[in-house]
């Protein structure tokens, strides 16, 4: 039986074997589990606009981008499954699931494969010294705390003395990331912080909107993901907690989380990274070339919601490594290590922005050997509930450096001790 | 035909009391070993290793600990998920506390702590049964996990809460952390899987067996011709939970590498166990083997088929794995309800007989 089975096995191996040429992307993406509804739609505007290069210019330098996908349910044994299910002659992963990131850390490093976390992820692999193949730009959970909490700052004149600030977080490596630079941010400007974990998937927070409700804090960050963001704003408008003082981070920020409560959503604010809706030049191709001729991924349902949108805004990310890398290595046949080189010196401007036709859609970043993060800026979103709308409410603004930068020193030289790894020198 | 006993004549009770009494039968045994630790760790790459040899070892071993307590004991028990997460937060700590002291040994101490773990959430099993004690064991799951989440201490306070495990060898061999090579990964699973599966064997033919048996086929029965159901009892948990540990200790430090309590540890790990088990065959040995293959290789196998052969979408293919996968189960057992174990057995008799049926 046994024999049988691996023998069985063996042979769809092969069989699954991808062919070797090309550009190979692999989307280890999550269409079914507690998170599916937002894995989806990150996962088909990733795979668009790779389709979209590959219809409309034959790829990147002429190399056509393969993106075979993978199942991980944000289960990380499932997400090592498809790590080494994809990886032969793979360039770059972008798991969106924290979780699968740290497993995949040490893994990618001795693989030498490039992994990309816009977003999410471990933090501190901002810093390129010690997370040599780890790069996480625009923006890091930390940039996010500390871009929401300026907001605050702008918001109250500066001043957050005496204030209280609550934070709801999935309680897992992800949601944890804040605590550390809320409790920093909180000692430097005097606001208190209340911790408030949901356990996951997060169906359940009766109990802690109850506790929110008796402490009444002035505002409340949130650090959801999947059911957990639909939940947690729906029992904010059960309790009536003034939606214009409750902030999202980013994957707490799509259409999916805030129209289940309807109206009572509206004026609900997130942090995002990229533009969301179909008011720019690129969606005119996307239609053209990739929707209407039926080879947009699920058939383009989602396209221009705000997973979707990062989604593909990962992809748009990417897509400049590899052309970087091609650049510079001046061949089209990059190898992993070509597209670090890269990412390593990758220049995202606004007039590229408008070049590829999506202007004032992400930030401006330059990374470097030594930063892998970006500058880290953010903007806040509101929900229209009336319009059925994102709206941007700020500009582009900067994390405070002066908190976080020793807090990533910190973080990522513990974890060179616990694996005794050498820093890289970056000259 | 196939398994012949003439001429297999016994003349000790040694022999007639081996594992594998059936000599066919034995040196199929000796050709898998010769297989599993000489060949294999030869040809073995990434993906063999990472996505279908070691999750099918370490899982193995999970199942043998508490087809333990569940098969030979009679204790269900729904706290497996927990009880691995003492094993992987004990190597973890152990790893990090002392660095210089081999890998197996903290994997061994972690089987022991879990082992005492097992046997404190085991002693309400002295007064309640059945569904009872599932309930008791399920707090143990919840209880564990929470632990390993809320105190710090037990992550050595990283800022995500997650474990990673560093670098650790074994004579010269790195087995866990990123630079493992597939084949000392796998040797060292083989090696507990190996252990276990031998320890597990000679304990339930034994007198420890023997009690469990008793205790679980009825113990007021079983206490009045003096096997004492405490020692019984609490002796099932703590061999269960050792094995249970040592699986857990092995699935974080050499396996993911990386673990965070609530995903890696969650109630869904015990139910996975505990269906390994059901399939597998309560009380048997090669049962856990079995249902460790089914339930971590048939899905790994369907994937490849529906995704990489057919060419289905993803997600499609990932809902009708579990759809395949459960109407597979339930027409196991259906059709074998003492699990795949029993399956095996009813082939081998029917192959001993064969051609000449009576």
């Amino acid at each position: 039986m046994k024999l049988k089975f691996t023998a069985l096995a063996a042979a769809a191996m092969m069989a699954a074997a991808p062919a070797m040429a090309d550009l190979i992307v692999p989307n280890l993406s999550y269409r079914t589990g507690p998170y599916g509804a937002g894995g989806t739609q990150y996962a088909d505007g990733f795979n668009d606009y790779f389709t979209l290069l590959n219809e409309r210019d034959g790829g990147i330098g002429g190399e056509i981008i393969q993106v075979p996908e993978c199942e991980t349910a944000y289960n990380t044994e499932k997400g090592v499954e498809c790590y080494e299910a994809t990886k032969e002659g793979a360039l770059v992963f972008n798991p969106l699931s924290t979780g699968i990131t740290y497993q995949l850390i040490p893994k990618v490093s001795v693989d030498e494969k490039v992994l990309y976390t816009p977003g999410y992820g471990r933090t501190s692999a901002k810093n390129g010294k010690v997370f040599e193949w780890v790069f996480n730009a625009p923006a890091n959970y930390w940039d996010g705390a500390s871009v929401a909490i300026k907001y605050l700052l702008d918001e109250n004149g500066g001043d957050l003395n005496g204030k209280k600030i609550a934070l709801v977080y999935h309680n897992s490596a992800y949601g944890k990331e804040p605590i550390r630079t809320l409790q920093e941010l909180g000692e430097k400007h005097g606001f208190e912080l209340m911790e408030v974990p949901v356990e996951a998937p997060g169906q359940e927070q009766k109990s802690q909107w109850l506790q929110i409700r008796r402490d009444q804090p002035d505002y409340v960050l949130m650090w959801g993901w999947g059911v957990m963001n639909q939940v947690a704003i729906q029992e904010a408008a059960n309790i009536r907690f003034p939606m214009e003082n409750f902030i999202g981070i980013w994957w707490a920020g799509s259409e999916l989380d805030v129209q289940p409560a309807g109206d009572g959503a509206n004026g609900y604010k997130s942090l995002t990274f990229n533009g969301v809706g179909t008011d720019y030049p690129l969606y005119d191709d996307l239609q053209t070339h990739v929707i209407d001729t039926g080879k947009a991924s699920q058939g383009g349902e989602h396209v221009g919601s705000a997973v979707y949108s990062r989604g593909m805004y990962a992809a748009v990310v990417i897509a400049e490594a590899i052309r970087k890398g091609q650049e510079m290595a001046g061949t089209s046949e990059i190898t992993p290590a070509q597209l670090r080189e890269g990412f390593e010196q990758l220049e995202m401007t606004d007039e590229r922005l408008v070049e590829i036709g999506l202007p004032d859609f992400g930030p401006a970043f330059s990374l470097s050997c030594a930063n892998h993060g970006g500058n880290g800026m953010a903007r806040l979103q509101q929900w229209d509930a009336e319009a059925g709308q994102w709206n941007l409410i700020t500009e582009f603004t900067e994390p405070d450096a002066e908190i976080l930068d020793p807090l990533i020193a910190e973080d990522s030289t513990a974890y060179a001790a616990e694996n005794s790894l050498e820093e890289r020198s970056c000259e | 035909m196939f398994y012949r006993e003439a001429g297999d004549f016994k003349t000790t009770y040694r022999d007639d009391g081996q594992t594998f009494p059936i000599k066919l039968d034995r040196l199929g045994y000796y050709a898998i070993l010769f297989v599993a630790a000489l060949v294999i760790p030869f040809i073995i790459n990434d993906y063999w290793a990472n996505a279908i040899l070691l999750p099918f070892l370490i899982y193995a071993v999970a199942a043998i600990g508490l087809n333990i307590l569940v098969g030979y004991a009679g204790q269900v028990s729904l706290g497996t998920g927990g009880f691995m997460a003492v094993g992987a937060y004990s190597v973890y700590k152990l790893m990090t506390a002392f660095p210089d002291v081999s890998i197996i040994i903290h994997i061994l101490l972690a089987g022991g702590m879990t082992a005492l773990v097992g046997i404190a959430f085991g002693l309400p099993s002295l007064r309640i049964k059945g569904f009872y004690l599932a309930v008791a064991t399920l707090a143990a799951q919840f209880f564990l996990v929470w632990l390993f989440n809320k105190v710090p201490w037990f992550y050595n306070y990283s800022a995500s809460g997650q474990i990673n495990s560093p670098e650790r060898t074994v004579l010269g061999w790195a087995v866990t952390g990123p630079a493992a090579s597939p084949s000392a990964k796998y040797i060292i699973c083989l090696l507990f899987v190996i252990f276990a599966a031998w320890v597990a064997r000679n304990l339930t033919r034994g007198t420890y067996g023997r009690k469990w048996m008793a205790i679980r086929d009825m113990d007021i029965a079983a206490e009045i011709i003096g096997v004492n159901p405490l020692s019984a009892k609490l002796s099932a948990f703590g061999v269960s939970s050792f094995f249970v540990g040592i699986a857990g200790a092995l699935l974080f430090a050499v396996y993911l590498g990386a673990a965070e309590v609530t995903e890696a540890f969650g109630i869904n790990k015990s139910f996975l166990v505990l269906f390994m088990v059901i399939i597998g065959g309560l009380g048997s040995i090669f049962g856990s083997f079995a249902g460790a293959a089914f339930l971590v290789i048939l899905p790994v196998f369907l994937k490849n088929v529906l995704v990489g052969t057919l060419g289905w979408p993803t997600d499609l293919a990932a809902h009708f794995e579990l759809m395949i996968v459960g109407a597979l189960i339930i027409f196991f057992l259906i059709v074998e309800p003492h699990g795949l174990a029993r399956l095996w057995r009813l082939v081998k008799e029917k192959l001993r007989l064969w051609p000449f049926p009576h």
